[in-house]
């Protein structure tokens, strides 16, 4: 990493320019990047390794194959299935998390009694483990003594106790559901940070324009939260096509294969199936799927930035 | 009806249906997380009734003293206190590493102006691209080689890994909000390069700085696959570990399982509640412009 | 005088004594064992604490650390450690349907040259044989397990039956008559999650049906005869509304609750059971769950399913030797006996022995289910990845995803990719 100094900022710098400025970069950037990529950036290469090989457990020899272990993921109807999978969980459940986000931040932003104690609550969910919140959900959703079979009942919507685990797409459904209750707040904060810094003159000039409620909302309100949107979009996309904990401790990618990702496909591929290799190349499709995607948002917040 | 009194009725409406959606979105966020509290507290039996008793008729916070008094070292009570232990020291030796660390990158990144800081910036965040599946094999045996498998080193030194990335890209965005020219004066009146970060930059940046921490504290508190692939005994398991293998071997405790889920998501949750004000303070101040 | 000489006499004993036993005759170091272990079935952990406890005080310079996880995590757990080539687990439990993979792996030691001719002589042969690849010994058998059919006696008496069904069909025919005399809403149930407990109970059926799974050659037999029959079995137990249709979620530890809470009439499980489920503490139908052999799916064609587990020795351990021992000392007969109710012992005479500390009935039952017990293809190194799609095709079948003609021929098209 070549850390000469291009373009120094001419005028923070103008006293004492180059040799301090430069020592401190050095001392503050070395230590950040000794602590991200010492313990990962071996595993990091070395998963790379791996994928160009035919390297399983089971089988003597480690011979390099190329792209080999790519294309046959890529022929895989069985990695297809999965990705189509992790799109229709990403898409559902970011999609869901921006709505409920944008209708609590709207909420939040309002006047009302209790407001700040709501604002306190809505934490709640974003702040549970996710692990205890997937645990949480399989008991609520646990088909001889879940509290949601017995309120059903109670209320009269059901007939009989349900298997909401036991049909595949259901069941994805319900790790989605439980998903979007702990993320949905986190959304709602970034939101929320937005609105409170549009100036209340903006919606008066709106009204005074002739805009509506509908109006001030297209014209003022989405405008000012573009921003927060996209941040949203990137992490809980980026995290979403990633997600793995909750379905394993959810459904364990069941029941067949309903709940399997690309994160869990890997991860059988790799420790059940002994296939390190493909394990990787997996691993290293999903990080392109990613980039894809993050380079699709930096588009947008450029413009966004320039516009 | 005159104009004034169906503008009150509307605006009364308003105010109604305001509170009602309050009270809607309150008990959607709530009510969850009060059945798993219930639940930690209802007797083995009302669990499993059916109709379901949604007040237990035997009440108690009996689990929660086993957890916190058990000798019973095969109990899982004893299980969930000592991951209790080791998921707090994980998260303060995480957040601590890697706000030492962190913090200083993402102000130099913000501040000063070289060759391939926006590419610095965007290889910090490469390690988020990867699923943890890809490195965990190679983990393992770097861990080995140090002697820190199965440790709450090891563990602090993989989450700083992704926690100081985090950092440094949130904190960037606060020093970048933040105005230059307090900093300049400071430099004018004869302060150091180093003495202008820590006298006058980071005190500026206080708000991002609470809000980083209770991010970073949370991220490393909510891991579960290094942990779960990297540690085995109760010398460095974390409480997200102990749950889940918890849940999965013995099915018919709920009560225990929901009483380790609640203790495990108290820390994080009073840490939020404590701090809320500083989360959307913090994210206004500057993440939203990452 | 000569008191004093006696005296001197003794002091030199005891200085020579201590002398020797401190440094000439060598202590032997002080030596750390990792075992790991599963907290599930067999064994309870508080019973393993307290055997390994007892080999601590026999052996005091070996300590042995023990930890355990759960079934489901035993096998990714060990291949993590092992595969680096230096784990840190000296002694590994291994299912066996792991073996040839974890040789092939170069995981496990080959541990032939070990096993004593008493070993030889006592140990039931085909549960030796759990951990043999080729002519190969990689383990020795620790837990004996095999499937069996426990049912609530009270239910079966209320609806007027009396003994325990030989057939699958006859007990269909009980369960119908439970279900229309509103005695159970579903009267069996089953470990059919997407995991390997599904591949466990398929299996036992189809042995019972006279199927086959995978021939030793590799071919597959689970599309054909017995095998289809079986599949189709369980579809109509589903159709029926006799099985639980929860069943598809649930674990072995699943299948315990609903039994023990009086919600079904008869399961499918591990020898544990019997003790818990009789255990007025763990169980609200204790004293009334009866133990038998599997049904047959015809006439004399009963044949469990195995599901015993081993010790091996890790390839990568420093101490071989102190490992050793413990295997030895926990899968000794007298161990064994002690803690029988857990899961029965390996020895062939331990069964009639008088100390065998278990219910007569189990042992009993035992020694009838396993005249004919057949394990999962364990012969197969692939047999990890082909469980996977396995268990994808039934479920697919159990769900009317698939006819089950069209789910097994998919699974024959998929074992090309699996044997790779």
């Amino acid at each position: 990493m070549s850390l000469r100094l291009s373009s120094p900022n001419p005028r923070l710098l103008r006293t004492r320019v180059g040799r301090e400025e430069r020592r401190l970069i050095v001392a503050f950037l070395v230590p950040a990047l000794l602590v991200t990529f010492g313990v990962v950036l071996i595993p990091l290469l070395e998963a790379l390794w791996i994928s160009f090989h035919r390297y399983s457990l089971t089988t003597p020899g480690r011979p390099f194959i190329g792209l080999a272990n790519y294309s046959s993921a890529l022929v895989d109807p069985g990695f297809w299935a999965a990705t189509w999978r992790t799109v229709y969980f990403t898409l559902v459940s970011t999609g869901l998390e921006l709505v409920l986000g944008l209708m609590i931040a709207l909420l939040l932003n309002e006047r009302f009694v209790g407001r700040g104690l709501l604002r306190a609550l809505v934490l709640v969910p974003w702040a549970l483990p996710t692990i205890v919140n997937g645990m949480m959900w399989r008991w609520i959703f646990n088909a001889d003594y879940g509290a949601l079979n017995a309120i059903l009942l109670q209320l009269g919507l059901i007939k009989d106790y349900q298997a909401w685990l036991s049909s595949p797409w259901v069941a994805m459904n319900c790790v989605i559901f439980a998903d979007v209750w702990k993320m949905t707040p986190l959304v709602a904060m970034l939101l929320l940070a937005n609105l409170q810094v549009i100036p209340a003159e903006l919606y008066e000039a709106a009204s005074i324009d002739g805009a509506g409620p509908l109006g001030r909302f297209r014209y003022v309100t989405l405008p000012s939260i573009r921003s927060g949107i996209l941040v949203s979009l990137v992490t809980r996309t980026i995290e979403a096509f990633k997600v793995f904990d909750i379905i394993f401790i959810m459904t364990r990618s069941g029941p067949a294969n309903g709940t399997q990702t690309i994160a869990y496909y890997a991860y059988t591929e790799t420790f059940t199936a002994l296939q390190f290799g493909k394990g990787a190349a997996l691993s290293y499709l999903i990080a392109v799927f990613i980039t894809l995607l993050a380079l699709v948002y930096f588009r947008l917040i450029r413009e966004e930035v320039q516009a | 009806m005159s104009g004034p009194t169906q503008a009150r009725l509307r605006k009364a409406g308003r105010r109604l249906g305001l509170h009602l959606a309050a009270l809607l979105a309150g008990a959607f966020i709530l009510a969850p997380f009060a059945w798993l509290v219930i639940s930690s507290i209802a007797g083995p039996s009302d669990l499993l009734e059916r109709p379901l008793r949604w007040w237990p008729a035997h009440a108690g916070l009996g689990r929660y003293l086993t957890v916190l008094t058990t000798t019973d070292v095969n109990s899982a009570a004893y299980t969930f206190r000592r991951a209790l232990i080791n998921s707090s020291a994980v998260a303060f030796g995480t957040t601590v590493l890697s706000l030492v660390t962190g913090v200083p990158a993402g102000y130099v990144l913000a501040r000063s102006r070289f060759r391939g800081r926006q590419a610095l910036t965007i290889f910090f965040l490469s390690t988020y691209l990867l699923p943890p599946i890809a490195l965990i094999v190679a983990l393992y045996v770097i861990l080995s080689l140090l002697g820190q498998r199965d440790s709450v080193v090891g563990l602090i030194l993989v989450y700083s890994s992704f926690v100081t990335p985090f950092v440094v890209w949130i904190m960037r965005g606060y020093f970048t909000a933040v105005p230059v020219e307090i900093e300049e004066a400071a430099r004018i009146d004869g302060c150091s390069r180093f003495e202008t970060f820590w006298r006058v930059g980071l005190p500026l940046a206080t708000p991002g700085l609470v809000t980083t921490i209770i991010f970073a504290i949370l991220l490393a508190w909510d891991e579960f696959f290094y942990a779960l692939i990297l540690t085995s005994s109760l010398r460095a398991k974390t409480i997200s570990v102990a749950i889940a293998e918890f849940s999965g071997q013995h099915m018919i405790d709920y009560g225990m399982i929901a009483t380790g889920g609640v203790m495990a998501a108290l820390p994080p949750v009073i840490i939020a509640l404590i701090l809320q004000k500083y989360i959307v303070q913090g994210l206004t101040a500057g993440a939203v412009k990452g | 005088m000569v008191k004093r000489s006696l005296a001197v006499l003794v002091v030199m004993a005891v200085v020579l004594s201590i002398a020797l036993t401190s440094g000439c005759a060598k202590k032997p170091q002080p030596v750390t064992l990792q075992m790991i272990t599963m907290k599930q079935a067999a064994y309870s952990d508080a019973h393993i604490s307290e055997m390994v406890k007892k080999f601590n005080e026999a052996n005091p310079n070996i300590t042995v650390q023990v930890t355990f996880v759960p079934y489901e995590s035993l096998h990714d757990k060990i291949v993590t450690d092992l595969a680096s080539g230096q784990g840190q687990y000296d002694v590994v439990l291994v299912d066996e349907i792991w073996p040839a993979e974890f040789a092939a792996s170069n995981m496990v030691q080959d541990i032939t040259a070990r096993i004593t001719p008493e070993m030889k002589a006592g140990v039931n042969p085909a549960l030796l044989d759990i951990l043999r690849v080729g002519d190969k010994y990689y383990g020795i058998p620790w837990i004996l397990d095999t499937k069996f059919l426990f049912y609530n006696k009270n239910m079966l008496a209320k609806a007027g039956y009396t003994a325990a069904p030989k057939t699958w069909d006859e007990l269909v025919t009980m369960a119908k008559t439970l279900k229309a005399k509103k005695i159970c809403d579903f009267p069996i149930v089953w470990s059919w999650a997407q995991a390997e407990a599904i591949m466990c109970d398929y299996a036992q059926l189809v042995y019972s049906y006279g199927g086959d799974i995978i021939a030793p050659d590799g071919t597959a037999k689970f599309n054909q005869g017995g095998a289809l029959d079986a599949l189709k079995f369980m579809i109509k137990t589903l159709k029926d509304g006799v099985t639980n249709p929860n069943s598809l979620t649930y674990l072995e530890e699943d299948v315990r609750q609903v039994f023990s809470e009086g919600k079904a009439a008869f399961c499918l499980n591990w020898t544990y059971v019997y003790a818990l489920a009789n255990d007025p503490a763990s169980s609200k139908v204790a004293g009334q769950v009866a133990i038998a052999p599997t049904p047959a799916g015809k006439p004399g064609t009963a044949v469990g399913v195995s599901g015993s587990m081993g010790l091996s020795l890790a390839k990568s351990t420093k101490h071989p030797e102190e490992a050793w021992k413990l295997i030895v000392f926990l899968t000794s007969e007298a161990n064994q006996k002690l803690y029988a109710s857990d899961s029965l012992p390996i020895w062939k005479a331990a069964l009639d022995a008088p100390d065998l500390n278990a219910p007569k009935e189990l042992a009993a039952t035992l020694r009838v289910q396993y005249q004919a017990v057949k394990g999962r293809p364990q012969f197969v190194i692939w047999y990890n990845a082909f469980s996977t799609k396995a268990q994808v095709a039934l479920q697919q079948a159990l769900l009317g995803k698939a006819t089950p003609e069209a789910a097994m021929s998919q699974l024959v098209k998929d074992m090309d990719s699996v044997k790779k």
